[in-house]
C-alpha cells in the first residue's frame, strides 16, 4: 500500500511513561492494532510477550494470541496468519531465533511482512544470557530488514515505522527490530507514547491485495519451482529489498510530520562528527559508553565522533561510505564475531569495509570485537579503542582486528 | 472455556456415491505417479470440503508433485508450508481468519482450514506442532496426514510410520542384516486421541472406502475445534507393486486387520466398515501374508518375518486395551 498523504496531522495528546525497551515495543503492538501474536519463552525478548499478555488480559489489546510449543511453530503460525491478511508480531532471542531458522528463511521469500523483535542474546554454548548480535545477524542474507535501536523511545517509534515499511506493497518483506538484551530490553526510560489517532493516520491497514489467501482469491502460494523460475523469483525479492531504502526514508519523514518526532538520517546517527578526526562505528546500546567516552575525550582535546548504524538491512552503503570518507580513520566496534572472515573481523566491520571499497577516499579501518555475552563495554575500553584508531590514522602498522576487554 | 465465535460450516454427510458432487477442486496439472492413492486423498478431501476452503500443504509428495510452478492442480486457495509445519500452518491460518472476522476486518463466514502432511512431516517432524494445535479449542481446522509409509518424495526413506522390516533406501536388506528397520509403526491416531482429550474428532480413513473417508472429512470440518484424520495410502513406488492394485491393497490393509478404521467423536470410539465386522466377529481377518506378499518392499521376508508381523497384528486385536487404538493393557486384566 502506498503511504497516505495526510494534509494535516490529526490532533491527539502524547502521554509519557516510564517503560522498558520491551514494554515500548508491546505498546507499539497495541497502537498498531496487531491481529495475531505468538510467544515462546526465552530470555530476554520474552519480556515483550509478558507485557503483551498483560495488555490482552486487561482488555487493552484485542488480538488472537497463543503460546507456541517452540520457536519454529511460533514463527510459522504468524507467517500463515499474515497470508490471510492479519497484522502479526512475534520475536525471539539467541538460540530460540536459530530454532526458527527454517521459518526465517521462508518468510521473506514468501513476501510476508512479519514484524518481530529480537532481544539480542549470545548463542549457546555456553548458555549466556547477555547480548551479542550474532543471532539477528544470521539472517542478513535472506531478505529480512534488520534495524538496531538504542533506547526505548526509538524502539517504540521504530516498531511503528517497521509495520509501515514491511507492509508497504512495494516491499512486503519482514522486519526484525533488534534490542540489546538487558541493556535495552530490561532498562526503563521515559517514553513518549503517541496518540492513537496519530498512529492511525501514520499506519494504514495491512492490505495483502492480490496476494491474499482467501476463497474469493483462489491463488496457489509457493508452488515448487526449480532452475526454470527460481532466479526470477529471487530477483523480485532482491528488487523489493532495493526499494526498501526509499520507503524507509518516506516512512521516517511521515512519522516526523504526523507523530512529531524525527530521527534525521534514518540509516545512521552521527554524534559529534562535524569536526571529528576519527570516528567509531557501532550498533545498539554500545552508543551509551561511546558517547560518554567521546564527551570525556573531547574535553581532552581529541576530536572523536560516533556513527551509530540503525538499519543494517538494507545497508546504506553509499551514504555511509560518503560519511566515513571524511575522517582520518574509522574504528568499527562489533558486538558479534564472524570466525574465519576476512581479517577475522566482526560482521559490521566486514560490511563497512566492503561499503568503503567503492569509495575513492578510503580511510584506514580497524575492527574491534568487544562486549560479547553481555560483557559491559566501559569508558576506558572506548578510550583504548580510540587510541588504536588514532594510531591507524597516523599510519602505524597494526592488526586489523582487536579483541577488547578480554583476558589474555 | 473455548469460544469459536466465527461460524462453522454445515457439511452433512454424503448419503451415497451418487450424491457426491461432480465438481472438482483438485484437478489436472499434477504429476503424481500412476496409482497414487495420496492424490486420490487430495481430490476427495477437496471435494468433501468444497470451495470455501483454504488448503495448506506441507512439504512432501503432495507438494512437489501437485504444485509445479505455473501448473497448480488446486482450484481452491492453496499454500505451501514447511515439512514440520502442518499444525502451525492450520493454526496460524485459522487464527488470522478468526482475528480478522472478529474485529470486523473480514466478512464473517465459515471458511474451512485444512493442512495436510505426509507421514514424515506429520508422524516424525511435525508431531509437536500437530499436538500443540490439537490443544487449541478456539480454532476450527483439520489436519490430514496422508500416510504412504515412507518419505516417498525424496526416494523412499523410512519414517516413523514405515512398517516393520520394509525395504526402503535407508533400510535395504543386505547380506548380513536382512531386516535393517525393526521399529514398529507409530500408532498416530490413537496417540493423538489419547493425548488430546479436548479434541472433538479424530479418525482413520482409507481411500479404498472413499465415501466413508469423505464423510469423515466433512464431519471433521463441521464439528468445531481442531481435528485430525490419518489416511493410509498405498504407494506403488514406495511399496513396490503394480499401480493397478492400489485399491486392492488399501482393502487388504483393512481386511487383514493391519489398518483399523475408526472415528473418535466427542470422546466416543466408533469402529466402522470391515474393521467393525472384524471386531464384532462377523468377518474373519485375512492372514497379513496376503497383504505383505503383494508388495516388493517385503520381498526379502522369510517365514519368521511373516510370523513376527502376524503375531504383532494378532496382539493388536487380542491384547490391546482397545484393539487397534490403545496399545497397553491393565494390570488387573492379566
Amino acid at each position: 500500500m502506498t503511504p497516505t498523504a495526510v494534509a494535516e496531522a490529526p490532533k491527539g495528546t502524547e502521554k509519557t511513561a516510564l517503560i522498558t525497551g520491551s514494554e515500548a515495543i508491546a505498546v507499539a503492538c497495541k497502537l498498531a492494532d496487531v491481529d495475531v501474536i505468538t510467544g515462546y519463552p526465552i530470555r530476554p525478548y520474552d519480556t515483550v510477550i509478558q507485557y503483551i499478555a498483560q495488555l490482552i488480559s486487561n482488555g487493552e489489546m484485542d488480538c488472537e494470541y497463543v503460546v507456541a510449543e517452540g520457536e519454529h511453530s511460533q514463527f510459522e503460525i504468524v507467517k500463515h496468519a499474515s497470508t490471510v491478511g492479519a497484522r502479526v508480531f512475534c520475536g525471539s532471542s539467541g538460540v530460540g531465533w536459530m530454532y526458527a531458522f527454517e521459518c526465517l528463511t521462508v518468510t521473506p521469500a514468501l513476501r510476508v511482512p512479519m514484524v518481530v523483535m529480537v532481544g539480542n542474546r549470545a548463542l549457546d554454548d555456553p548458555g549466556a544470557f547477555g547480548v551479542e548480535h550474532n543471532d539477528a545477524l544470521a539472517v542478513r542474507d535472506l531478505g529480512w530488514q534488520l534495524v538496531w535501536v538504542d533506547n526505548a523511545q526509538e524502539a517504540l517509534d521504530t516498531a511503528l515505522i517497521a509495520y509501515r515499511v514491511a507492509e508497504d506493497r512495494r516491499i512486503f518483506l519482514p522486519c526484525a527490530i533488534s534490542c540489546d538484551g538487558a541493556f535495552l530490553t530490561h532498562s526503563q526510560a521515559l517514553v513518549k507514547i503517541p496518540a492513537q489517532e496519530k498512529v492511525n493516520a501514520f499506519l494504514p491497514r495491512y492490505d495483502r491485495g492480490d496476494l491474499l489467501l482467501h476463497p474469493d482469491n483462489p491463488i496457489t502460494v509457493a508452488p515448487q519451482a526449480n532452475e526454470d523460475w527460481l532466479m526470477e523469483i529471487r530477483r523480485q525479492t532482491a528488487a523489493a529489498m532495493d526499494r526498501s531504502m526509499g520507503v524507509i526514508r518516506e516512512a521516517y519523514k511521515d512519522y516526523e510530520r504526523i507523530i512529531g518526532r524525527g530521527y534525521g538520517n534514518p540509516f545512521f546517527e552521527e554524534y559529534m562528527t562535524d569536526d571529528a578526526d576519527v570516528v567509531l562505528v557501532g550498533m545498539g546500546t554500545l552508543s551509551t559508553p561511546c558517547k560518554v567516552a567521546i564527551r570525556k575525550m573531547r574535553q581532552e582535546g581529541k576530536k572523536v565522533g560516533l556513527v551509530r548504524v540503525r538499519w543494517f538491512r538494507p545497508f546504506a552503503a553509499e551514504e555511509l561510505a560518503q560519511c566515513l570518507s571524511r575522517f582520518k580513520a574509522v574504528g568499527v566496534i562489533d558486538r558479534d564475531f564472524s570466525l574465519g572472515s576476512p581479517y577475522s573481523s566482526g560482521v559490521l566491520a566486514t560490511e563497512v569495509r566492503a561499503a568503503l571499497y567503492a569509495s575513492a577516499k578510503r580511510p584506514p579501518l580497524v575492527g574491534f570485537i568487544c562486549g560479547l555475552g553481555g560483557r559491559e563495554v566501559l569508558v576506558p575500553d572506548v578510550e583504548k579503542i580510540t587510541g588504536i584508531v588514532y594510531d591507524a590514522a597516523a599510519g602505524k602498522p597494526q592488526p586489523l582486528t582487536h579483541w577488547i576487554g578480554v583476558r589474555e | 472455556m473455548a469460544t469459536i465465535d466465527y461460524p462453522l460450516p454445515k457439511l452433512e454427510p454424503f448419503k451415497g456415491q451418487k450424491k457426491i458432487p461432480l465438481e472438482e477442486f483438485f484437478t489436472s496439472g499434477h504429476r503424481t505417479c500412476q496409482g497414487c492413492e495420496s492424490a486420490l486423498v487430495m481430490k476427495m478431501m477437496a471435494k468433501a470440503a468444497g470451495p470455501r476452503s483454504i488448503i495448506l500443504g506441507s512439504t512432501g509428495c503432495m507438494y512437489v508433485a501437485n504444485t509445479t510452478y505455473y501448473s497448480t492442480s488446486w482450484v481452491i486457495p492453496w499454500m505451501h508450508t514447511q515439512l514440520g509445519s502442518s499444525g502451525s500452518a492450520a493454526l496460524g491460518t485459522a487464527m488470522g481468519l478468526k482475528a480478522l472476522m472478529r474485529k470486523g476486518k473480514m466478512k464473517k463466514e465459515p471458511i474451512n482450514v485444512i493442512a495436510f502432511c505426509g507421514d514424515g512431516g506429520g508422524a516424525d517432524m511435525g508431531l509437536a506442532a500437530i499436538s500443540a494445535t490439537l490443544t487449541h479449542p478456539d480454532y476450527n481446522l483439520l489436519i490430514l496426514m496422508y500416510d504412504n509409509e515412507s518419505y516417498a518424495n525424496t526416494d523412499i526413506q523410512l519414517s516413523g510410520s514405515t512398517p516393520y522390516g520394509a525395504n526402503t533406501t535407508f533400510s535395504p536388506p543386505g547380506t548380513v542384516k536382512r531386516i535393517l528397520h525393526h521399529r514398529w509403526k507409530k500408532n498416530m491416531a490413537g496417540m493423538l486421541a489419547a493425548g488430546h482429550p479436548e479434541c472433538k474428532y479424530i479418525a482413520t480413513v482409507d481411500m479404498s472406502y472413499g465415501l466413508q473417508a469423505m464423510n469423515c472429512v466433512r464431519k471433521a470440518l463441521s464439528i468445531g475445534g481442531p481435528t485430525f484424520i490419518h489416511s493410509l495410502d498405498p504407494c506403488p513406488k514406495g511399496w513396490d507393486y503394480d499401480p493397478m492394485i492400489s485399491h486392492e491393497l488399501g482393502e487388504l490393509a483393512v481386511t487383514t486387520g493391519v489398518w483399523p478404521l475408526y472415528e473418535i467423536e466427542n470422546g466416543v470410539l466408533k469402529l466402522y466398515g470391515k474393521t467393525k465386522e472384524i471386531a464384532e466377529g462377523r468377518y474373519k481377518r485375512l492372514p497379513v501374508r496376503d497383504y505383505l506378499l503383494r508388495q516388493g518392499r517385503f520381498a526379502h521376508f522369510i517365514e519368521e518375518d511373516f510370523d513376527y508381523f502376524q503375531n504383532k497384528i494378532d496382539q493388536m486385536w487380542q491384547k490391546w486395551l482397545i484393539p487397534g487404538v490403545i496399545p497397553f493393557r491393565r494390570e488387573i486384566d492379566q
